[in-house]
């Protein structure tokens, strides 16, 4: 028993010796961090121990507008793009021709860099001296005003950036439910089809619950990876988002770590584990809400 | 409702793209199946006997032929509207439904004035329930039910729309060997009392003569031969309904007709009429062995299996084409085990005579 034991620990200790270190002791650190009050990275001292940090971020006016931004960016971004990636996959697998192309096309975005999606999206909708850009000659051929998408009011930023993150998840979510719908037994559907069913009652009564497990899956990752928005913003709308109002929670972090008035890890910590909290929160009541569902 | 395929084919592209010829699954079908009966079709995997339901459930289009329901014609209907009930081999049942929910499913989509009320439609489910005994577990899950349960779940809902016609395909496959037994008895008890015509797949043949009425025996899309149970079995066309049929299977010999005499190896088993000269396939029930002293079939005995009822006798003969035979005898009769041969007479009419190169059963007049 001892023997199998310490085996089984030797066994173990890379995988808890790399997770101890890189994981568990951040963690660790960070909550610390959170309620060190005026700690000084230099001198390596605090003032004392409370929760003046969850205290002055959570009044600061520019956290305040990251998790406003992150949370409507969370809202309209899953619930979208998991709607069209499931519209897009079931078209996919009706398709027979040159399915393996539309799916090859649609999976493209997923291998590119984010940076260079992003100068796409500015020459779409920025405006330069020289052009409105792509998107607003559109407008203008059907007769509407040009807007600036990248440095003008807040709800038509808040568009592009909505439009550009659903861009972005889009492939992997249909790349996922492709494969769910694929692996659905095609005797169900031979079953349905013997007994009458209309295409749309099999999609509603049988397709969406056998894959729903997939769906649920795709809302909570989806719902954790829009929480911790940030490169996007940055490809978009540059490293100040706090000017261009467009800041997230996680750029909030990052900001205090080693933005322009960076060096505040405390404040950065208390944010974090804010978020932390959020996430926490949010990915339980999906958990409730699906099993609630497949029971 | 009568059932008429006539000169029914299905072709299938060969799934080798780089072979033209394509791939007959089921090759001019002429067949009638009277209203109200159980048949079985049965061959081997692979002979086209569920593309066959397939076709007949509509879920195939015919590459040519036609499918008749009673004097209408089905070719071109699909399958909603032909009134099809079709059990599936792996059952498939929702499993995200209840079982009362998958029973219903099939009535929740009529459309119109076919569509029962709600409480009609609770009354169906619970008839249908109870016809294949399953009222007790109409809240359970799929998941939760044994592969019997699940199976009569499957043709409650088959049923439950009153189908003019019930498909089963292999619907004993999926089960233990027990619970095959029981539960064919139900298949049989079940069709009785609704009179639904029924057509079944099976590779079994022991499943197909017990429980069907009529027996279609197929061979790489060809039917071989139909009719009852009994008659095939005991009037084969061809060697291979004769080696299909039967457990255990019939002992096959290489025979030779000379001189109105068959010989398998030296010995002369039979005097025989009106069988031409020659090389022969000849072909012996096991339960065409007679135990007897003179007789004229001289096997060397490898062993006695005593198996209650009756008795299992394992022997060789130079003639044989298996390694061994097999004969079944009453167990009344003692086989002497000391010894090294074994003498047998044959029942003329368990012995079958086929034609070396068509396999086709001749005829013949024991002397």
């Amino acid at each position: 028993m001892k023997q199998s034991n310490f085996k089984a620990w030797l066994y173990l200790l890379p995988a808890v010796l790399f997770l101890g270190v890189f994981m568990v002791y951040p963690l660790v650190e960070v909550v610390i961090y959170s309620f060190e009050e005026g700690y000084n990275s230099a001198s390596q001292t605090v003032f004392g121990v409370g929760g003046y940090n969850y205290s002055y971020v959570l009044h600061d006016p520019y956290f305040l507008q990251a998790v406003r931004n992150t949370f409507i960016i969370v809202i309209i971004t899953v619930p979208v793009s998991t709607g069209l990636a499931l519209l897009i996959s079931v078209g996919l697998s009706s398709v027979k021709p040159l399915r393996e192309l539309y799916q090859t096309v649609y999976f493209l975005p997923y291998v590119t860099n984010t940076l260079a999606v992003g100068l796409v999206f500015m020459i779409l909708f920025k405006k330069t001296a020289y052009t409105d850009g792509m998107v607003n000659l559109l407008i203008n051929f059907f007769g509407g005003e040009s807007v600036d998408f990248i440095e003008g009011p807040y709800w038509a930023k808040m568009f592009v950036m909505c439009f550009y993150t659903v861009w972005v998840v889009l492939p992997f979510k249909i790349l996922v439910l492709t494969s769910a719908l694929a692996s659905v037994d095609r005797t169900y559907y031979n079953a349905a089809r013997v007994d009458g069913t209309s295409k749309l009652r099999i999609f509603t009564r049988i397709t969406l619950p056998m894959i729903s497990p997939m769906i649920f899956y795709l809302i909570i990752t989806g719902f954790i990876g829009a929480f911790k928005a940030y490169s996007d913003e940055v490809a978009l709308f540059g490293v100040n988002l706090n000017a261009a109002g467009m800041n997230t929670i996680v750029g909030y972090v990052y900001d205090m770590l080693y933005g322009n008035g960076g060096g505040y890890p405390s404040f950065a910590s208390a944010a974090a584990l804010i978020l932390f909290a959020i996430v926490l929160t949010i990915t339980c009541i999906n958990l409730l809400v699906s099993r609630k569902s497949a029971r | 409702m009568k059932v008429k395929l006539e000169h029914l084919t299905k072709r299938f592209p060969n799934r080798n793209r780089k072979i033209k010829a394509e791939v007959v699954a089921v090759d001019d079908f002429n067949f009638e199946i009277p209203d109200g009966r159980l048949v079985g079709l049965l061959g081997p995997s692979g002979c086209g006997k569920s593309t066959t339901l397939n076709l007949i459930s509509g879920l195939e289009k015919p590459t040519e032929g036609k499918i008749f329901f009673g004097d209408e014609d089905v070719t071109n209907l699909p399958p909603e509207n032909r009134g099809v009930g079709l059990v599936f081999q792996n059952y498939a049942l929702y499993p995200h439904l209840t079982v009362l929910q998958n029973i219903l499913f099939p009535l929740q989509n009529l459309k119109g004035e076919a569509r029962p009320t709600k409480a009609q439609m609770l009354e169906k489910a619970a008839e249908a329930a109870k016809l294949v005994q399953i009222d007790e577990l109409m809240d359970r899950r799929p998941s939760e039910l044994s592969g019997g349960q699940q199976q009569r779940v499957a043709i409650a809902r088959a049923l439950v729309k009153t189908p003019r016609i019930l498909l089963l395909d292999e619907p004993l496959s999926n089960l233990d060997a027990r619970l095959r037994l029981q539960t064919r008895e139900e298949i049989r008890r079940i069709q009785r009392e609704t009179g639904v015509t029924t057509i079944f797949v099976t590779h079994d043949q022991e499943e197909a003569m017990s429980i069907s009425d009529l027996i279609v025996v197929m061979k790489n899309g060809v039917i071989q031969q139909t009719g009852k149970p009994q008659e095939v079995y005991d009037e084969p066309v061809n060697l291979f309904v004769a080696t299909f049929l039967g457990t255990p299977p019939i002992n096959v010999f290489e025979g030779k007709i000379s001189g109105g005499r068959l010989y398998i190896g030296e010995d002369a088993v039979m005097n025989m009429d009106g069988a031409p000269e020659g090389e022969v396939w000849a072909a012996i029930r096991p339960e065409g062995f007679v135990l007897s002293e003179n007789g004229p079939f001289n096997c060397a005995l490898r062993r006695v299996e005593v198996m209650g009822r009756d008795t299992s006798v394992v022997a060789a003969h130079p003639g044989s084409t298996a390694e061994q035979l097999r004969a079944i005898i009453s167990a009344e009769n003692r086989v002497d085990t000391s010894s090294e041969r074994v003498r047998f007479a044959i029942k003329p009419n368990k012995l079958f005579i086929f034609d070396r190169e068509t396999e086709e059963r001749i005829p013949f007049r024991a002397l």
